[in-house]
């Protein structure tokens, strides 16, 4: 097998994810919705004064993030538990790492897509301008986005195919999240007031860290999980 | 036909199982002996009066939790690499035996916090790493709980395991780093040396604490998995295989 069989394979699953989504496009609606919505209530439950909303932003972007898209990883295998499609995408020849890296792509940009809906309705919301440094502040939310969905596909090949689906993938996955939502967080909130003590670069590493450790021992365990 | 059969293989595992008791009396009494040697022969802190003592308990708890963490890692490795079930009933087990501890080192964290620093909880970077890996630790057996067929619960915990347990110093760090520090963690090096020898011995006693706690549960694991292949072959009509008791 060579790689270009590989990268051909990670396309075509891709595709087919985002094809299924295209087609029901419900889906993706209703996930963007619910996002902007929760950026509404922490709106109400912060009360509507403009200096704590803005400290508060940043946090809450993040947290409306992962209430969200958490629903799209359950998501990107219950397609696959519907008519045994699963058993059928594992009998094609290849490697199985393939199907993982497909998955997170289509699921990168499925979150993606949803953030470029939320983040205007954030902005607007909770009083925000955009910094000078706004490069930056998307490369920290790109690699946020990376990490979260990183372990949240790999998480859910599991939970998805489990009695009780709906709780354990955030039980799961929260909890890991502690590192991403800390970084994304801070970085952005440094970044936001014009980061005078320089903090971000430390959160940007931490995050390139993290993606890049849970990227690795995702797809080196995907393999097994997989199969199971 | 089946009566004789069901009834053998357990024996090998009941037999460790009784001798191990012995272990759990010595770990018991020595645990025992070094907190009495711990609360007896230190002075009040200054500051926290006999408050200060809850340390015998809480540091070594806070340090064989973790160690917990590091077999589960381990074990999990070990079971993916090598395929064999002991290595999966022992990262349950010692998630298990976490948990408690990991609970343990909160719950006596949040009592000393309450007269020190006059809240129950404070987003101190020890407490709130602490609290992120008793939810890993939970998570991972909700996961276990939740899978019902033995080898898809193995491969899956085994994963959620070691992610987890990579994840527990990342937490660690990111916890810190978002809260200055503010109170270093004890340890024998950074107490008064008056606790410090309380507090190794009391680490060698929660030690063997750990080993009894992960030993028995994983003999109750085993005990379990037999006796699920046994109903598992008894349903299928299949003769009951012997190699559920061996090793």
């Amino acid at each position: 097998m060579s790689w270009k069989s590989d990268i051909e394979r990670v396309r075509a699953v891709a595709w087919k994810d985002l094809t299924v989504e295209r087609h029901t496009k419900a889906n993706f609606n209703s996930v963007a919705f619910l996002g902007a919505l929760i950026l509404m209530l922490f709106g109400f439950a912060l009360g509507a004064d403009s200096t704590a909303l803005r400290t508060a932003a940043a946090g809450v972007l993040w947290l409306a993030v992962l209430f969200s898209g958490v629903l799209a990883f359950a998501r990107s295998y219950q397609v696959e538990l519907e008519g045994s499609a699963l058993e059928s995408l594992l009998l094609y020849p290849g490697s199985r790492w393939t199907i993982y890296a497909g998955k997170l792509i289509a699921n990168l940009v499925f979150v993606g897509l949803m953030e470029i809906v939320i983040i205007p309705v954030a902005l607007a919301l909770y009083h925000l301008q955009v910094p000078d440094r706004w490069p930056t502040l998307i490369a920290v939310l790109m690699l946020g986005t990376f990490g979260f969905v990183t372990l949240g596909t790999f998480y859910a090949a599991m939970a998805s195919r489990t009695r009780a689906r709906e709780v354990l993938l955030p039980l799961l996955l929260f909890p890991m999240m502690v590192p991403v939502l800390l970084a994304a967080t801070e970085a952005s909130n440094a970044l936001l007031n014009g980061d005078p003590m320089g903090n971000s670069g430390a959160w940007i590493r931490l995050l390139v860290a993290f993606d890049a450790i849970f990227f690795v021992a995702s797809m080196f365990a995907f393999e097994y999980v997989i199969e199971e | 036909m089946t009566g004789v059969t069901i009834a053998e293989p357990a024996s090998p595992s009941r037999t460790r199982a009784a001798r191990f008791p012995g272990f759990g009396l010595i770990a018991a009494l020595v645990f025992a002996a070094t907190q009495a040697f711990a609360l007896f022969t230190t002075p009040p802190d200054r500051d926290m009066g006999n408050l200060v003592k809850i340390l015998f308990v809480h540091v070594p708890a806070a340090q064989v939790g973790l160690l917990s963490v590091a077999l589960l890692l381990v074990s999990s490795v070990l079971y993916l690499w090598k395929r064999d079930e002991r290595y999966d009933l022992v990262a349950a087990s010692a998630a298990e035996v976490g948990v408690v501890l990991t609970a343990l080192t909160l719950a006596l964290g949040s009592i000393w916090g309450r007269p020190t620093w006059g809240v129950w909880w404070t987003w101190d970077p020890r407490l709130t790493s602490t609290a992120v890996q008793l939810l890993i630790l939970v998570g991972y057996l909700a996961l276990r709980s939740f899978v019902d067929e033995a080898d898809r619960r193995a491969v899956w915990s085994a994963a959620v395991g070691i992610l987890g347990g990579l994840n527990v110093p990342i937490v660690y760090m990111s916890v810190k780093w978002w809260r200055t520090l503010h109170q270093m963690q004890s340890s024998p090096s950074t107490v008064d040396p008056v606790y410090a020898w309380g507090l190794r011995l009391n680490d060698v006693a929660m030690l063997l604490l750990l080993i009894f706690f992960v030993r028995r549960r994983y003999e109750a694991a085993r005990t379990q998995r037999e006796a699920e292949e046994m109903l598992e072959s008894a349903a299928l009509g299949r003769p009951v295989p012997n190699e559920a008791a061996n090793g």
